[in-house]
C-alpha cells in the first residue's frame, strides 16, 4: 500500500472514562500494525491535532472516526457535530456513545441535584459563599469560560447520525481488532462494509449463548444480593438466584464476568432488534421465577412474581445500568420527578 | 495585554485548558488551569445498591479502574463490617501491584519518558512513544508492550475483565487463585522485576548521565515547597493497598498520620467558579489560595509525594534505588529520614522506583502459598450503615465514603479522587513554569509549549487517562491574542 492510500483514522472521547482508549491499547502488538495501516489524523489523547485542524479538513476527510463517550456538555455536542461533518464513517464506540453507559445513570437525577451535592452538600466541601461553577466568570485578569453542563446525558445517535455501533464497556480488544481489519479490507480491497446502522464488533446472540456455566433452567423463589450466597462453581448464576443479565444482553464479550462469579451487568447492550434493554431484562428475569402451582389464580401468580422481583435491589439502576440514555421507561420517571429528560 | 489560551489539553478524562494572562509589560499576570467536565457520581450513585459500587465507580476512570474498584471494595469491607482474611488481602494487593506495573510502565514510556529520551526540545513529531522506540530500539518497545500484555492478562483472569474488573465483593474476592495460576503469576512478577530494573538503568543512562536534564530537574520552574501525602505501613514504608495516610510538611516533619476513616477531619475541598473540579487542601492548615509553604494547606499526592511522606520502600531493590535518588538529588538524611525532594520532575524517577517496588511486592505475595486459599467469598450478614476506604491510586490517595439504609441502598457518597488531590499543585506548577518561561518580549515557541506541558506531565495527570496513549503527545496549541481578543499568532507543536 502506498503512503497516500492510507485510510485516515480519528478517535475521540466525549464524556467518558478513558477505558475505551485503554481497550484500544490492549490490542497490544497489533498497535504497531494500526500505525502502519492507518494515518491517524485526529486522536487528542495521542497525537497533536486540534479542533481547528479538524475544522479545516474538507468534509468527509476522515475515513473512520471512532467516537467514544456520551454527550454531557455543550463541548461534547459541538465536537460530535464537527466530527460527523468531517467523517465518512462515524462509529459510536463503546457503551457511553451507544447508550449513555454509567454516566447516564445521572438521568435518574437532575443537574441541580448534582451541582448541589458536588459543590455544596458534600461533607468534605467547604463552600461558605455558595460558589457554583459558571460557564462564564470574570476574574481580575479577564474572562474565563467553561462548557455548559446539560440537564441530561445523551447518546451519540441522539445528537448526530451514526453509521455503526461497537458495544461494550469497554469493547473487548479482539472485537476492536476484528472491526479495524474489516474496515481496512473494505477501504483498500473493496470488501463490503456491513449494512449502515449495524451493530458491529459483537455477536447476534445473547451472552448466555457464549457462557460456559452450566444451565439447568431452574426456577427460583427470589433473587439474592451477591454477598448473600456463595454460588456453586461452574453453575449458572441466575439459576442460583443471582442477578445476571446475560439472557437479555448481546453476545460478543465472551461472557467474562460470569466466569469469575459475578453476574452480567449488561454492558454490551440490547440484543439485535430490541429497543429497550431494561424491559427485555425484566421479562428475562421474570421467566425464571417459580410461579407456584398450576391451580394458582392469576392474581396469586402476579403476587408471586411481584414479590420475587421486589427482591431485586434498585431495578431501574440495574436494568438500565448501561442504557439509561436510551431507556423509554425511566425517562418518563425522570420527567415525573421534575427534572429534565433527555428529550427536553 | 495579551492572553495565551492553551486549548484543549486532552490528557484529561475529557478536556482542559490553560489560560495565561499577561500584563501590560508582557509578563505573566496569572494562569488558570480549567477542568471543564463533571459527571456527578456522588449524586447519581445515591439509590444504587452499595455492593455494585466497585463495578460502577471504576467507570470514573478507565485508565485506573483497578484503583476505584479496590477503594470501593475496601469501603464495602468497612460498610458491611467484614474483615477480609489474610489470603483475600494478599490476592487483592497482588492484583493491585500488577495493575501498578502496567500503569507506571505506560506513563514512563509513552508520556513522561519521551521528554527525556528524545529531549524536551526535540522535534515534536519525534517526541512520543514511537520516537522512543526508534531511539532505544524496537526490542525495548516490544518489552514495553509485553509488560502491559502480561499484566493485563493477569488482571483479566483474576478480575474478570482487562478494563473495568468486576471481582471485588464485601470482605472478599469473587474467585480464588489456583496453584497453577500462582506459578504462572509468579513468573509474571519475576519478569516485572527484571523489566523495572532495566527501566531504572535506562533512566540512569538517559537522564542522569545528562547534566542538562539534571539541571532542568533542579531548576526553579519545576520546584515548589508544599505538603506531601502518601499511605504507609506500620514502619512508615510506602504501601499502595493499605495502611495509614501520612502527611509531611515541606521540611519533612510529620504533620499528621490518620486512618482513612478519619479523612473528613483532615481534608476539605475548595470551590472556584471557573472550573468544575474542586481543590482539596489540608483542613487543619486551611485554604490560603494557590501558594506553597507551611502556612498553606496545599498538598500533593504523587509518586514523589508518597516517597517524601515515607521513610522508604518495603522491598530491598526498591529501597536501594530510593536511597540513590535522595542522595543524588542532594537530600539530607536527618534522624534516619531523607528530607523531601521539592523538584516535581523527579516524580518520573520516583514512579520507576515504585514500579520496581510493585514488582517485588507482587513476587513476595505470590511466593506465599496462602494466596491459593480457596475460601475467598464470605457470606455477609451484618446490616450496613457507613463505610470509608482508601488506597493509593497511582496518581494519589483515593478515598471512597458511603452511607446506606439498612438494605444497603446508598444514601450518601463522597469521593476524593487521586488526581483531584493534585489540582492545586498542578495549577501552581503551571503558573511557576509559565512565569519562569514567559517574560516580556519572550517569543513563544514549540519548545516553550513542551516545557509548560512538562510542568504537569510529571504529575501523570489522569486527568490524562490519556496517560496511556500510543504516541503520548500532549496536544497543545497556543493562541496568542491581543487584549481585544484578536488572534495574533497560533503555535502548535507540529511545525
Amino acid at each position: 500500500m502506498s503512503k497516500k492510500a492510507k485510510p485516515k483514522l480519528a478517535m475521540y472521547w466525549a464524556a467518558s472514562c478513558g477505558g475505551c482508549e485503554i481497550a484500544v491499547l490492549n490490542i497490544h502488538e497489533k498497535l504497531l500494525v494500526v500505525d502502519e495501516i492507518f494515518d491517524v489524523v485526529f486522536w487528542p489523547v495521542a497525537v497533536d491535532f486540534k479542533y481547528d485542524d479538524v475544522r479545516n479538513f474538507p468534509d468527509g476527510h476522515i475515513d473512520l472516526c471512532l467516537f467514544n463517550g456520551a454527550i454531557r456538555s455543550s463541548e461534547n455536542e459541538e465536537i460530535a457535530q464537527l466530527l460527523r461533518q468531517k467523517s465518512k464513517v462515524l462509529v459510536a464506540f463503546g457503551s457511553c456513545a451507544y447508550e449513555g453507559c454509567i454516566p447516564a445513570l445521572a438521568n435518574l437525577t437532575s443537574k441541580n441535584a448534582i451541582f448541589d451535592t458536588v459543590f455544596q452538600g458534600s461533607l468534605s466541601t467547604s463552600n461558605p459563599e455558595g460558589v457554583i461553577p459558571q460557564t462564564e466568570t470574570t476574574v481580575p485578569e479577564g474572562e474565563l469560560h467553561i462548557p455548559e453542563f446539560y440537564p441530561a446525558v445523551r447518546s451519540l445517535d441522539q445528537v448526530v447520525n451514526v453509521d455503526y455501533t461497537i458495544p461494550g464497556c469497554p469493547p473487548e480488544p479482539h472485537q476492536i481488532w476484528a472491526v479495524l481489519e474489516a474496515v481496512v479490507a473494505a477501504l483498500t480491497q473493496g470488501a463490503e462494509l456491513p449494512p449502515a446502522g449495524s451493530v458491529i464488533g459483537a455477536g447476534d446472540l445473547a451472552v448466555c449463548d457464549e457462557c460456559e456455566l452450566e444451565q439447568d433452567e431452574k426456577q427460583i423463589e427470589r433473587f439474592y444480593r451477591p454477598y448473600e450466597v456463595v454460588p456453586e462453581a461452574g453453575k449458572c448464576l441466575l439459576d442460583q438466584g443471582l442477578v445476571c443479565l446475560g439472557a437479555a444482553t448481546r453476545s460478543g464479550c465472551g461472557a467474562l464476568c460470569p466466569q469469575v462469579g459475578i453476574g452480567c451487568r449488561g454492558c454490551y447492550g440490547p440484543m439485535e432488534g430490541v429497543e429497550d434493554q431494561g424491559a427485555r431484562i425484566l421479562s428475562a428475569l421474570a421467566s425464571v421465577i417459580s410461579v407456584g402451582e398450576p391451580s394458582d389464580s392469576e392474581a396469586e401468580l402476579e403476587k408471586i412474581l411481584e414479590e420475587a422481583i421486589e427482591t431485586i435491589a434498585d431495578p431501574a439502576g440495574t436494568f438500565y445500568r448501561f442504557s439509561m440514555a436510551k431507556a423509554i421507561l425511566p425517562r418518563a420517571i425522570v420527567s415525573v420527578n421534575g427534572s429534565k429528560g433527555a428529550d427536553e | 495585554m495579551k492572553r495565551i489560551s492553551i486549548d484543549p489539553i486532552t490528557r484529561l478524562e475529557g478536556h482542559a485548558k490553560i489560560e495565561i494572562l499577561l500584563d501590560e509589560g508582557g509578563n505573566v499576570d496569572n494562569t488558570y488551569f480549567q477542568v471543564p467536565e463533571l459527571r456527578g457520581f456522588e449524586q447519581f450513585c445515591v439509590g444504587r445498591p452499595a455492593e455494585e459500587m466497585p463495578r460502577i465507580t471504576n467507570r470514573i476512570c478507565g485508565v485506573c479502574p483497578e484503583a476505584h474498584h479496590m477503594a470501593s471494595t475496601k469501603t464495602l469491607d468497612a460498610l458491611f463490617g467484614i474483615e477480609p482474611t489474610s489470603a483475600v488481602k494478599k490476592i487483592r494487593e497482588m492484583f493491585y501491584c500488577s495493575f501498578y506495573v502496567t500503569d507506571h510502565t505506560t506513563h514512563f514510556y509513552a508520556l513522561g519518558g519521551p521528554d527525556f529520551v528524545m529531549g524536551p526540545e526535540a522535534p515534536p513529531a519525534e517526541r512520543n512513544i514511537l520516537g522512543v522506540i526508534h531511539k532505544v530500539g524496537v526490542e525495548t518497545g516490544k518489552q514495553v508492550i509485553a509488560c502491559r500484555q502480561r499484566n493485563h492478562h493477569l488482571i483479566q483472569v483474576l478480575g474478570g475483565r482487562g478494563v473495568h474488573p468486576v471481582a471485588g465483593i464485601p470482605g472478599g474476592w469473587s474467585r480464588a487463585i489456583s496453584e497453577d495460576e500462582r506459578k504462572e503469576f509468579l513468573e509474571i512478577a519475576k519478569q516485572n522485576v527484571d523489566f523495572a530494573t532495566f527501566s531504572l538503568k535506562l533512566f540512569d543512562e538517559i537522564v542522569l548521565s545528562n547534566s542538562d536534564y539534571v539541571d532542568l530537574i533542579l531548576s526553579n520552574a519545576y520546584t515548589q515547597q508544599i505538603y506531601y501525602m502518601g499511605t504507609v505501613d506500620e514502619n512508615n514504608l510506602v504501601n499502595f493497598y493499605d495502611g495509614k495516610i501520612r502527611v509531611v510538611d515541606p521540611d519533612g516533619d510529620e504533620f499528621v498520620k490518620y486512618e482513612a476513616k478519619d479523612y473528613a477531619e483532615h481534608i476539605e475541598e475548595h470551590v472556584e467558579p471557573w472550573t468544575y473540579l474542586k481543590f482539596p487542601y489540608l483542613k487543619n492548615v486551611g485554604w490560603k489560595g494557590f501558594v506553597g509553604g507551611k502556612d498553606s494547606g496545599v498538598y500533593a499526592a504523587t509518586p514523589l509525594s508518597r516517597l517524601n511522606a515515607s521513610k522508604g520502600m518495603a522491598t530491598p531493590l526498591a529501597q536501594e534505588y530510593f536511597e540513590r535518588m535522595y542522595t543524588i538529588l542532594g537530600s539530607k538524611k536527618i534522624n534516619g529520614t531523607y528530607q523531601p525532594i521539592h523538584h516535581t520532575l523527579a516524580a518520573h524517577w520516583a514512579r520507576l522506583i515504585e514500579l520496581l517496588y510493585a514488582a517485588e511486592r507482587m513476587q513476595e505475595l505470590l511466593e506465599d502459598e496462602e494466596i491459593c486459599d480457596p475460601n475467598v467469598r464470605p457470606i455477609v450478614q451484618n446490616t450496613p450503615t457507613e463505610g470509608i476506604g482508601s488506597v493509593e491510586a497511582p496518581r494519589g490517595t483515593l478515598t471512597h465514603h458511603y452511607r446506606t439504609d439498612e438494605k444497603g441502598i446508598l444514601t450518601m457518597v463522597n469521593l476524593i479522587v487521586g488526581t483531584t488531590n493534585n489540582y492545586a499543585p498542578i495549577s501552581m506548577s503551571i503558573n511557576s513554569a509559565a512565569r519562569e518561561l514567559i517574560k516580556a518580549g519572550t517569543v513563544v515557541t514549540e519548545g516553550l509549549l513542551n516545557k509548560i506541558e512538562m510542568a504537569f506531565r510529571s504529575y501523570d495527570p489522569c486527568f490524562g487517562c490519556a496517560t496511556h496513549s500510543l504516541p503520548g503527545q500532549m496536544p497543545l496549541k497556543v493562541y496568542v491574542r491581543d487584549h481585544e481578543g484578536e488572534l495574533v499568532d497560533v503555535l502548535s507543536q507540529f511545525c
